[in-house]
């Protein structure tokens, strides 16, 4: 059995008397690959803010860790340094920055603004830096400006970052969108490698990526949880049919 | 891997300071210190508070074009450290002529009287005959430098901390950033501001204990002073733009929250910002009023902190020669149309004064700036060093 790693317990928050999650409860372990599926609106993105520190919840608790740390309690910045990292929908890299500088700003380093300012390069920096540019395929492109990179490079760039960081949950907003075919083999691989060691999250919308990443899928709607399991599991359930698929 | 040096990867600073230092030599033997005078004493002057003026613009870019917090208050840091220095120039200045006037007395004159002939010198023209209590180590020129540093510094890790704990971002932070300036002035330029109110601290040229030194050698000496200011703060500046601290401040202008999520505590990143750019402006400001002769509180009221952006702006920001070329172009070219010296437009029926029109022209040139060529002046190094490259590439 392993251990839980994150737990979501009744937590709701509402936004000018929507509720954009409903009395939510979730939990992960470490390491595992999970799956959110959801019709729009269902609250996947409100589900990772409140993980991530951007949005407060309303009600419920948020644990993290074996020391059963409330993550409420922290900023954002504090989030991400306990170990928890964040990929957007949309691809976030600093475009006017190269490869190398955006691997190297995510690093697993000291985050403090003098160690920063005196910060030295290091051979194991480089030698991270190499690998993780290994594992997502840009190892010719470290020193390109990334905003020259295609959109499917930008997205593994982002994946290399969420890597650098060295975070023990990974959550990953629709990897996939606007990807080709290969491209979309290439994610699911990096992420699937990337849970052999770590819990990852990844919200999304395709089917088909979902089934290719051969993991517990979890369906929400009206921001809380409908049915959780295996994907044939899920899309047996008749309330998933109902809300999703059947659509 | 031993990291190159900073320098090294950053040819340009070489360059900035070698043509600094040419500038600096070549303006020296032509003037009328080095017995030729091809240069006249006022305009080594106008030379040496431009430099100060390139310090000041260096530090804003940093601020704006590398962090993108567009502050428009960064010339109250200036002023302060102006009026911290010439708060001992002043004093000291005045306690030596008291002394020598009274000392023609027949009993000679105590300590407190010394003191007292002082506060009445200085601050009789707003109506007082007693030292405020923030004159109180007005005597000491170590304390009133350690203040153009601490009360800038100061000021601006408050005001900061305060701006950027409430994520104060964008436009509303600029506001605020002026309000802060426009409060500081209008403070100011009461009399009961303790700094004289709108007369300001004057006769700052004249440097105490050196009376008998030509201010022709002055301002020599204020000349270089302002330039290896410049040096030191475009090499600082320099430092803290390159590896990693450069990378995380950059994150910061393009996408903050991202900046966040990587665990970076931003807010941090943006008061070290801030208030290392307010003391190098206050350092600036320390050095340009000695060489003004005067500073009132009409210095830093709001418009000034937005001329020191269009100045960037012109020059090109994100790049650090570019703020120097943008404050020596514009701050020279103002003095040249406002000084008189651009001859005026005759047009039949109406003739163009460009004392009055020069305003005008800036703020054209700016929407053009803004409009046509964003990277500014300094772009333009760039389209030659691309050129040089794919030549060389070929």
């Amino acid at each position: 059995m392993m251990n839980t790693l994150l737990e979501l317990s009744g937590v709701s928050v509402s936004f000018d008397g929507f509720k954009a999650i409903n009395n939510l409860s979730f939990q992960i372990g470490e390491p595992e690959l999970r799956a959110i599926i959801g019709p729009n609106g269902a609250g996947k993105t409100t589900f990772m803010d409140i993980i991530t520190g951007k949005t407060r919840p309303d009600e419920g608790r948020v644990i993290w860790g074996e020391k059963s740390v409330s993550l409420l309690k922290l900023s954002e910045s504090q989030i991400a340094r306990a170990g928890i990292g964040r990929k957007f929908q949309k691809p976030t890299v600093f475009e006017a920055q190269t490869v190398r500088e955006n691997l190297a700003m995510a690093l697993k380093n000291e985050r403090s603004p003098f160690s920063v300012l005196f910060y030295r390069k290091t051979k194991e920096g480089a030698e991270k830096i190499e690998a993780l540019a290994e594992e997502i395929g840009l190892t010719d492109e470290l020193t390109r400006v990334a905003g020259e990179l295609s959109h499917g490079q930008k997205q593994w760039l982002e994946i290399g970052m969420l890597l650098a960081q060295d975070p023990r949950l990974l959550l990953v907003d629709e990897p996939a969108a606007g990807m080709t075919p290969a491209e979309r083999e290439h994610t699911t691989d990096l992420l699937r490698r990337a849970a052999e060691t770590r819990a990852v999250v990844v919200v999304e919308h395709d089917m088909e990526f979902v089934r290719r990443l051969d993991c517990r899928v979890t369906v929400l709607h009206e921001g809380s949880v409908l049915a959780e399991g295996s994907l044939e599991h899920v899309t047996a359930n008749q309330d998933v049919i109902d809300v999703y698929l059947g659509r | 891997m031993k990291r190159k040096s900073f320098v090294a990867e950053n040819p340009s600073i070489l360059w900035f300071l070698a043509a600094l230092a040419l500038f600096t030599i070549f303006v020296t033997a032509m003037s009328e210190a080095a017995g030729i005078g091809v240069v006249s004493t006022s305009f080594i002057k106008t030379l040496g508070k431009t430099l100060c003026l390139c310090l000041i613009a260096v530090a804003m870019d940093i601020v704006w074009g590398y962090c993108g917090i567009l502050s428009l208050g960064h010339f109250a840091f200036f002023g302060l450290g102006g009026y911290a220095i010439g708060m001992w120039l002043m004093y000291a200045r005045t306690e030596i002529i008291v002394t020598e006037s009274l000392s023609a007395a027949a009993i000679p004159p105590t300590p407190e009287e010394i003191h007292d002939a002082v506060a009445t010198q200085i601050f009789g023209v707003v109506g007082t005959n007693e030292f405020p209590l923030i004159w109180a180590f007005a005597d000491s020129l170590f304390m009133q430098l350690a203040f153009v540093i601490l009360v800038p510094g100061l000021l601006a890790l408050v005001f900061g901390w305060l701006a950027f704990r409430s994520r104060v971002t964008g436009v509303y932070l600029s506001i605020l950033t002026q309000a802060m300036t426009l409060a500081l002035s209008l403070y100011l330029f009461q009399n009961d501001s303790g700094l004289r109110g709108n007369n300001g601290l004057s006769g700052l040229q004249n440097i105490p204990y050196l009376g008998d030194v030509p201010q022709s050698m002055i301002s020599i000496a204020f000349f270089w002073a302002s330039a290896l200011a410049l040096a030191l703060g475009y090499v600082l500046c320099a430092y803290v733009v390159s590896g990693k601290m450069g990378s995380v401040i950059r994150g910061i202008r393009d996408n903050e929250s991202r900046v966040r999520f990587l665990g970076y505590h931003v807010e941090s990143y943006k008061l070290f910002v801030f208030t290392l750019t307010a003391v190098i402006a206050a350092i600036a400001g320390a050095l340009y009023y000695p060489q003004a002769g005067i500073i009132n509180p009409a210095e830093i009221a709001p418009i000034a902190s937005i001329y020191l952006a269009v100045w960037v702006a012109i020059g090109g920001r994100g790049r650090l020669y570019g703020a120097v070329i943008g404050a020596a172009f514009v701050s020279l070219l103002s003095s040249w149309f406002t000084g008189g010296g651009a001859p005026s437009i005759p047009l039949g029926f109406y003739t163009i004064q460009w004392t009055d029109w020069w305003l005008v022209l800036l703020g054209l040139s700016f929407v053009a700036v803004t409009l046509l060529a964003p990277q500014g002046i300094g772009g333009l190094f760039d389209l030659i060093g691309k050129k040089s490259k794919s030549e060389g590439a070929k």
